[in-house]
C-alpha cells in the first residue's frame, strides 16, 4: 500500500484487563524520537476491551493521537480479530511505520499483519535508527543466536514494519495527555475468528514467569544440581529484587524446572537491568537469549567457566552459600 | 490425517565462532543440522500418527541441493515422504518472499500428496531467528494459525493446541485445515531407529525447480521480490569480562557484590 501520512504508529498491546503492557509504552520512546525525524505524528494503536486505561497511558506517555478499536472480541487476543483490526486501520489511515512489541502475541500478529499487506516486517529488534540517505527506518536485529547483527530496511513497501524486544528501551517520561482520541467501530464477525481459547492454563506456581518484561531475572544452571534450590535458594532472592526465576537449557533438560522458565536459544531471549547467573558455566546457547542484559552477575565454583567472560561482576564461589548471603546483604542494605 | 511438516537445514549456530580479526561470522566447519524448532513439529506430527496410524506425514524444505539431508534425517525419525524446493532464482528471498514460494509449492505438492489438513512448522529457524515464515505461508494460503504450540492432539475436524502463551498455557481449538508452529515441548523429540534410518538411504526425493509453477510472480520472490533487503552486518561488540569478586568466604563476596550493585544503582 501506498503511505497516506509520514506518521509512526505504535501498537499498544493491551492486558485482558485493558492495562497497557509495558513493551508498547516503551517503543513511544524511540518512536518519538523517529516520528520527528520522518517529520510526522507519533500515533498509538490500541486495540482491546475496556481500554481507557492504556488509552489514557499512550497520551501520558506521549502519543499525538491514540486511535482504538474496542469491542468484545478483543478482549482476548486472537490473531484473525487482531490482524484484521490492525489491518483496517493501517489501510485506512496509511501510516509510513509501524512497531509493534515482540511479546508473543506480537511476533504472531506482525507477520501475519505484514504479509496482508505485502509489506516487509523486522523481527524482535534491539536497535532503530533513520537512514540519513533515505530516510528509511534501519532496523537493528540479532541473527545467529546472537553471533550476528543485522540492520535491516525496507525502502519500497509501506508501512515499513517491525517488532522490537521488550526492555531495550525505556518508557518515556510521563507528560500531560494531550492526545487526540479517534474511537474506530470497527468488529470482527464471531465466525471470521477461526481460533477458539478452549483453556487457559497458569503456570505450575500460579506465578507469572513474564521472562521477557522482567527488569530482574534470577537464573540457576547445572550447578544447581538438582530442583530444589531454585525454591529455596534463587526465588527468595527474585522475591526480594521484585524479579522472577529463569533457568539455563541443563536445568531444564534435567526436569528441575519448567521450559517456561528457560533463557536462551530454545527459550526466551530477555534483557533485563539485571540478570544474575547462579551455576550456569555459560553455553553459546545461554548466552545468545541474555547477553543484551544492562548488568550481568555470575556466581560459579568454576573460575574458568565461560559466563565470566561476559559479566560485569563474577563472583566466585558456591552459589548455594554466595546467594543466601546475598539475599540477607540486600535485605539489610535496603533497610537500612 | 495428512500432515506437512516445513523444515529448514540450518547452521549450528551454537558452534559458530567470530573471527577476532575480521569480526566475521566462521562459517567453515560448521555442521549443518535439521532446525531444532522443526525438528518439535516433526515430533508432532509423529504423535499423531502414533494414535492415528492412518496419519500420512510429508515434509518440505527450501535450500540448495545438500539440505536434501534433512530430508533424509525427516523420514529417518518419522516422515514418509519429502519435497525439496531448490532453485537459483529463489536466492536472495526474505521471509515474505521464502513464504510465497513455499505457499506455491505446498499447493504443488498437494496435487500429488492430496490436500493437507494440517501444516506444522517449527517456530523460527535458529538462524534467521524471525519466526516470520510460519504465519507467512499461513496467510499466503489463508489458513488459521497457532504460534508457540507445545504438543497437540487431533480431534473430529481439528486440532487441540497446547501452546504457551505469556503467562502459562492455553488450549486452542482450531479446524482443519490450519497451520501451527511449534516451540519445545516438556518432551524430547524421538531418535531414529536403525530400521528406518536405513530405509531413508534409500528414499528418493522430488525436487521442486525455478520453474516448479509458471503462475508465480517474478515481483514476489527472489532478491528483487523482497521488501526488506540487509543493509549491513556486523558482529556485536565482544563485552570484556568485568569485575572479580573472590573473597575469602562467600559471605564475603556477597557483602562485596550487595554493596557494588547497591552503590551503583543496580539495584
Amino acid at each position: 500500500m501506498e503511505a497516506k501520512t509520514k506518521d509512526l504508529w505504535v501498537f499498544i498491546e493491551t492486558n485482558e484487563d485493558g492495562s497497557p503492557k509495558k513493551v508498547g509504552l516503551e517503543l513511544l520512546n524511540p518512536g518519538r524520537t523517529l516520528a520527528t525525524k520522518q517529520g510526522g505524528k507519533l500515533v498509538g494503536v490500541v486495540i482491546g476491551n475496556n481500554v481507557a486505561e492504556a488509552v489514557e497511558q499512550a497520551g501520558i506517555y506521549g502519543a499525538d493521537q491514540v486511535i482504538v478499536v474496542e469491542g468484545p472480541e478483543y478482549q482476548q487476543f486472537t490473531t484473525d480479530a487482531y490482524v484484521n483490526a490492525l489491518t483496517y486501520v493501517v489501510e485506512k489511515y496509511g501510516p509510513t511505520t509501524v512497531m509493534i512489541g515482540a511479546t508473543p502475541n506480537g511476533r504472531d500478529l506482525g507477520p501475519r499483519f505484514s504479509s496482508r499487506l505485502r509489506t516487509g516486517l523486522t523481527a524482535d529488534c534491539t536497535s532503530l535508527d533513520i537512514d540519513e540517505e533515505t530516510g528509511n527506518v534501519a532496523w537493528t536485529r540479532p541473527a545467529f543466536g546472537g553471533n550476528l547483527m543485522a540492520t535491516i530496511m525496507c525502502p519500497d513497501h509501506r508501512p515499513q514494519c517491525g517488532t522490537v524486544r521488550p526492555g531495550v528501551f525505556k518508557k518515556p517520561e510521563a507528560g500531560e495527555n494531550k492526545a487526540e482520541v479517534i474511537r474506530e467501530d470497527y468488529h470482527v464477525a464471531p465466525e471470521d475468528i477461526r481460533t477458539c481459547i478452549l483453556e487457559t492454563i497458569e503456570d505450575a506456581a500460579g506465578e507469572m514467569v513474564d521472562l521477557e518484561g522482567a527488569d530482574i531475572i534470577v537464573s540457576g544452571g547445572r550447578g544447581m544440581g538438582g530442583p530444589e534450590g531454585f525454591n529455596t535458594t534463587l526465588k527468595p532472592l527474585a522475591d526480594l529484587l521484585g524479579g522472577v526465576v529463569g533457568a539455563s537449557r541443563a536445568a531444564v533438560d534435567s526436569g528441575w524446572i519448567a521450559h517456561a522458565h528457560q533463557v536462551g536459544q530454545t527459550g526466551k531471549t530477555v534483557g533485563p537491568k539485571l540478570y544474575i547467573a547462579c551455576g550456569i558455566s555459560g553455553a553459546i546457547q545461554h548466552v545468545a537469549g541474555m547477553s543484551s542484559s544492562d548488568c550481568i552477575v555470575a556466581i560459579n565454583k568454576d573460575e574458568d567457566a565461560n559466563i565470566f567472560n561476559i559479566a560485569d561482576y563474577g563472583v566466585v564461589g558456591d552459589l548455594y552459600e554466595v546467594v543466601p548471603a546475598l539475599t540477607d546483604e540486600i535485605k539489610k542494605l535496603k533497610e537500612a | 490425517m495428512n500432515i506437512l511438516v516445513c523444515v529448514k537445514q540450518v547452521p549450528d549456530t551454537t558452534q559458530i565462532k567470530i573471527d577476532p580479526v575480521k569480526h566475521t561470522l566462521i562459517r567453515e566447519g560448521v555442521p549443518a543440522i535439521l532446525n531444532p524448532f522443526d525438528g518439535y513439529a516433526l515430533e508432532a506430527a509423529a504423535r499423531i500418527k502414533d494414535k492415528n496410524p492412518d496419519t500420512k506425514i510429508v515434509v518440505v524444505t527450501m535450500g540448495p541441493p545438500q539440505a536434501v539431508a534433512v530430508l533424509k534425517e525427516c523420514v529417518a525419525i518419522a516422515a514418509d515422504k519429502g519435497y525439496l524446493v531448490t532453485g537459483r532464482t529463489f536466492g536472495g528471498s526474505d521471509t515474505l518472499a521464502t513464504s510465497y514460494i513455499i505457499s506455491h509449492a505446498i499447493k504443488k505438492i498437494e496435487e500429488t500428496e492430496g490436500a493437507f489438513d494440517a501444516i506444522f512448522c517449527g517456530k523460527q529457524a535458529i538462524d534467521g531467528d524471525t519466526a516470520q515464515v510460519g504465519p507467512e505461508i499461513a496467510e499466503w494460503l489463508g489458513l488459521p494459525q497457532v504460534t508457540y504450540g507445545l504438543e497437540c492432539e487431533a480431534v473430529e475436524g481439528g486440532l487441540k493446541v497446547q501452546k504457551e502463551a505469556e503467562n502459562g498455557k492455553q488450549i486452542i481449538g482450531i479446524k482443519f485445515p490450519c497451520l501451527v508452529t511449534f516451540t519445545k515441548p516438556s518432551f524430547d523429540p524421538r531418535y531414529p531407529t536403525i530400521k528406518r534410518k536405513l530405509a531413508a538411504n534409500r528414499a528418493k526425493f522430488e525436487t521442486l525447480g525455478d520453474d516448479f509453477d509458471s503462475t508465480m510472480d517474478k515481483a514476489h520472490y527472489g532478491l528483487a521480490g523482497s521488501p526488506t533487503h540487509v543493509k549491513k552486518s556486523f558482529t556485536p561488540p565482544v563485552k570484556q569480562g568485568g569485575i572479580k569478586i573472590k573473597e575469602e568466604t562467600g559471605a564475603e563476596s556477597a557483602a562485596k557484590l550487595a554493596k557494588i550493585l547497591t552503590d551503583n544503582g543496580i539495584i
